[in-house]
């Protein structure tokens, strides 16, 4: 490799206006997100006629609603043109090798098997998924559980899509929200009846296959009562996406003292707007545990909610934000505390370098009605050098009585003192670093399973990389 | 003489980016051979701590005159992980707390780092484990971050483990003593003793004179304002602990005023 530093895409401008170009040509005559782009999407994927509806209400919303005025900066997404973000067959990269050097130089780096190259840049049609999906799915199947793609759920389990699809996420809550509602394609649907425990992990590897998918994919995952699921949603490895927009929606049911782990790492291409809308209902003694890493990215929004609808019902929140150069990630999470009894533990460690800025903001609602509360917001911000920006944004919204509401933020550097004292013990001023940088995400890291917690590891291997001394 | 462990010649230094400068240790000469234990006694603010880290190279001090060669090589281009590679190890007066990294893992990678060579997980923990419970140190400390709430005597041993580990040629012990009852005591001066042969050597810093009485001590030296002022044999050590520094310090004074 010439450039031994670089992991990801910076010179993916031009190949994208080349490809824009041709879109533009395409839809020519075309301004905008219109009705016919969404009806050509939804012919092509053969919705049911509810669904079409749906659409096309979302895009009725979509038209009234404006963006954002709080949060990053996201004028460079050219809303007027964002039919080119939505034509329905924009792909991946077709082949792997159209996939950037850059980013399959990354791969090799990671250690992920050749094998699983192809398929992690998002590219594999061949991926083997389909072999994996289907051996996991003989075992669930005998107990109930039904694990597919979306499009499939829509047409075999259509009752059920029909009853949860963006309920709890309704197009109206935000711009990106509509535009999902119009536009969604591909995702994961999960659901497990009451009683049964998948003991283990699921993880959204065929999605990555759909059309159009990794980017307005859709996830809805019900656990029945008294059910448990770990599901595990994308990978570590950079996702090559050639447009630079991504709105996904997780939605999560979980039923009476039902438990759903939803862990990812997102990592996507430096060129991309990731604006991902996740949240799940939690019963009554219900317990939902997020586990969340978001690397890569120019701009991230992701706040993932939690609604704790019956009483008792949990939430454990761990997150991990790293920014670096050129990055705005603005992450966080939100619980709203809507039954007597419920509880939440949020906990995050954000880490910024080169400039790049990572911004935890969360939202803690207490209903007025809602009492014995508890409710704590740990975080933890780690800045490696004077240029880069760290911020805590907690906003706490507390309308009930006894609530017990704590919020704690420390914001630092590595200590000199620290890395003196590793240095002391033979190890190398660099590696002292990165060994105090996953120390500071460890909590985090000891959360993933452990294919995942190496590959972050990994990650920040790479992205220390160089910055440091 | 190719026999000296540690040559200090006339050192000078200070704290490092700060102005004006003002030396904290004032033309310091000393040499440790192999096989010898020095002790280094003196008053608070004396400069022996800052001794100890001009050795190991930190960063936060700035050495203005002399040299300082550990086997024959000059210690100054080296930074302190390429000292300690060389055999230099300095227990810290206060540890470090590092969360996040467990004690059995730091040391594993200490090792790697200093040997240079893949080191096996399983016999490296039953190395580990033996010294533990040598340390009276419960194993499961192993797998906790390395100090994060350890008391102020567990961290103390935990540095006694690392230096049991980490087998130096040249043992820095600052204060390592200090703040630990009776038995504890007893336990570090056993761990030094252990760790103590022909071919090392030790310079211990200490306010204690009861760690002493364990350790055959080869030579005294007394700093005072930066430069050693007195030096002899362990009949030093009663000395002062009959009368002071006052002594000392008076014949010192009186010394530089002629």
């Amino acid at each position: 490799m010439e450039n031994k530093e670089k992991t990801f895409v910076e010179d993916i401008e031009r190949t994208l206006y080349d490809i824009r170009n041709e879109e533009r040509a395409a839809y020519k005559s075309r301004q905008g997100l219109t009705e016919q782009v969404v009806r050509d999407i939804s012919s092509r994927k053969d919705d049911p006629e509810w669904m079409l509806e749906r659409r096309l209400e979302a895009l009725a919303v979509y038209d009234t609603l404006a963006l954002p005025s709080w949060g990053p900066d996201l004028s460079s997404l050219n809303m007027e043109e964002i039919v080119a973000y939505v034509k329905p067959d924009a792909k991946m990269a077709g082949r792997w090798e159209d996939v950037p050097e850059d980013i399959r130089a990354t791969f090799d780096r990671l250690g992920i098997p050749e094998a699983e190259e192809t398929s992690l840049a998002g590219v594999g049609a061949q991926y083997d998924s389909e072999v994996v999906y289907h051996s996991i799915q003989e075992s669930l199947v005998r107990q109930g559980v039904i694990y597919t793609d979306m499009e499939t759920a829509l047409r075999e389990h259509e009752q059920l899509v029909r009853e949860h699809f963006m309920k709890l996420v309704p197009p109206k809550d935000h711009k990106f929200a509509a535009l999902h509602g119009a536009v969604w394609s591909g995702g994961s649907f999960v659901y497990v009846p009451e009683g049964v425990q998948v003991e283990i992990p699921l993880q959204s590897y065929f999605r990555l296959n759909a059309p159009g998918a990794g980017q307005f994919e859709h996830t809805l995952i019900i656990l029945e009562k008294n059910s448990s699921l770990h599901f595990i949603e994308g990978c570590s490895a950079p996702k090559y996406n050639v447009t630079n927009l991504h709105a996904g929606c997780v939605e999560l049911f979980v039923g009476e003292g039902a438990r759903l782990r939803y862990s990812t790492i997102e990592n996507w291409s430096r060129n991309m707007m990731n604006l991902n809308t996740k949240r799940a209902l939690v019963e009554k003694d219900g317990l939902i545990e997020w586990v969340s890493g978001s690397f890569g990215s120019r701009v991230s929004m992701l706040y993932p909610c939690s609604i704790l609808h019956g009483e008792n019902a949990r939430c454990e929140f761990t997150g991990v934000t790293f920014a670096s150069k050129g990055q705005n990630l603005d992450t966080g999470a939100s619980v709203i505390h809507a039954a007597h009894y419920t509880s939440a533990n949020i906990s995050t460690r954000t880490i910024s370098k080169a400039g790049g800025q990572a911004v935890y903001r969360s939202a803690v609602k207490v209903t007025p009605h809602a009492h014995h509360i508890k409710c704590s917001v740990n975080c933890e911000s780690l800045m490696l050098d004077d240029i880069s920006r760290s911020d805590t944004l907690p906003v706490m919204d507390i309308q009930g009585d006894e609530a017990a509401v704590g919020h704690e933020a420390t914001i630092g550097r590595i200590s000199e003192e620290a890395v003196f004292y590793l240095m002391c013990r033979g190890i190398s001023e660099d590696e002292a670093r990165a060994m105090i940088v996953r120390g500071f995400v460890e909590p985090i890291a000891k959360e993933l399973p452990l294919e995942y917690a190496v590959e972050m590891n990994n990650l920040i291997n790479i992205e220390l990389e160089g910055t440091m001394g | 003489m190719s026999n000296k462990l540690l040559e200090i010649r006339n050192l000078h230094a200070c704290a490092a980016g700060r102005e004006p400068k003002e030396e904290i240790l004032r033309g310091l000469s000393l040499t440790v051979e192999p096989g010898e234990i020095h002790v280094i006694l003196g008053a608070n603010g004396s400069g022996k701590s800052t001794l100890m880290n001009v050795i190991m190279g930190h960063p936060g001090y700035q050495v203005l005159e002399g040299s300082l060669e550990f086997d024959g090589e000059a210690l100054q281009p080296l930074k302190p992980f390429e000292r300690a590679r060389r055999g230099i190890f300095l227990s810290f007066q206060t540890p470090e707390e590092i969360p996040g990294i467990t004690v059995e893992n730091m040391l594993r990678a200490s090792r790697q780092a200093l040997t240079g060579k893949p080191v096996k997980i399983m016999s490296f923990r039953r190395e580990l484990h033996s010294v533990m419970e040598e340390l009276q140190i419960d194993a499961s400390y192993g797998q906790r971050y390395m100090n994060v709430g350890f008391s102020g005597g567990e961290k103390k041993r935990n540095e006694i483990l690392q230096l049991l580990l980490q087998q130096p040629r040249l043992a820095l012990l600052d204060e390592t003593d200090s703040g630990l009852d009776v038995d504890a005591v007893q336990i570090v001066a056993r761990g030094v003793k252990r760790f103590h042969n022909e071919k090392n050597a030790c310079l211990i810093i200490t306010h204690n004179t009861r760690i002493l009485e364990q350790l055959p001590v080869d030579k005294v030296h007394v700093l005072l304002g930066g430069r050693i002022v007195a030096e002899g044999g362990a009949e030093l050590i009663e000395k002062i602990d009959r009368e002071g520094f006052g002594s000392i310090r008076d014949a010192a004074e009186e010394l530089q005023g002629k």
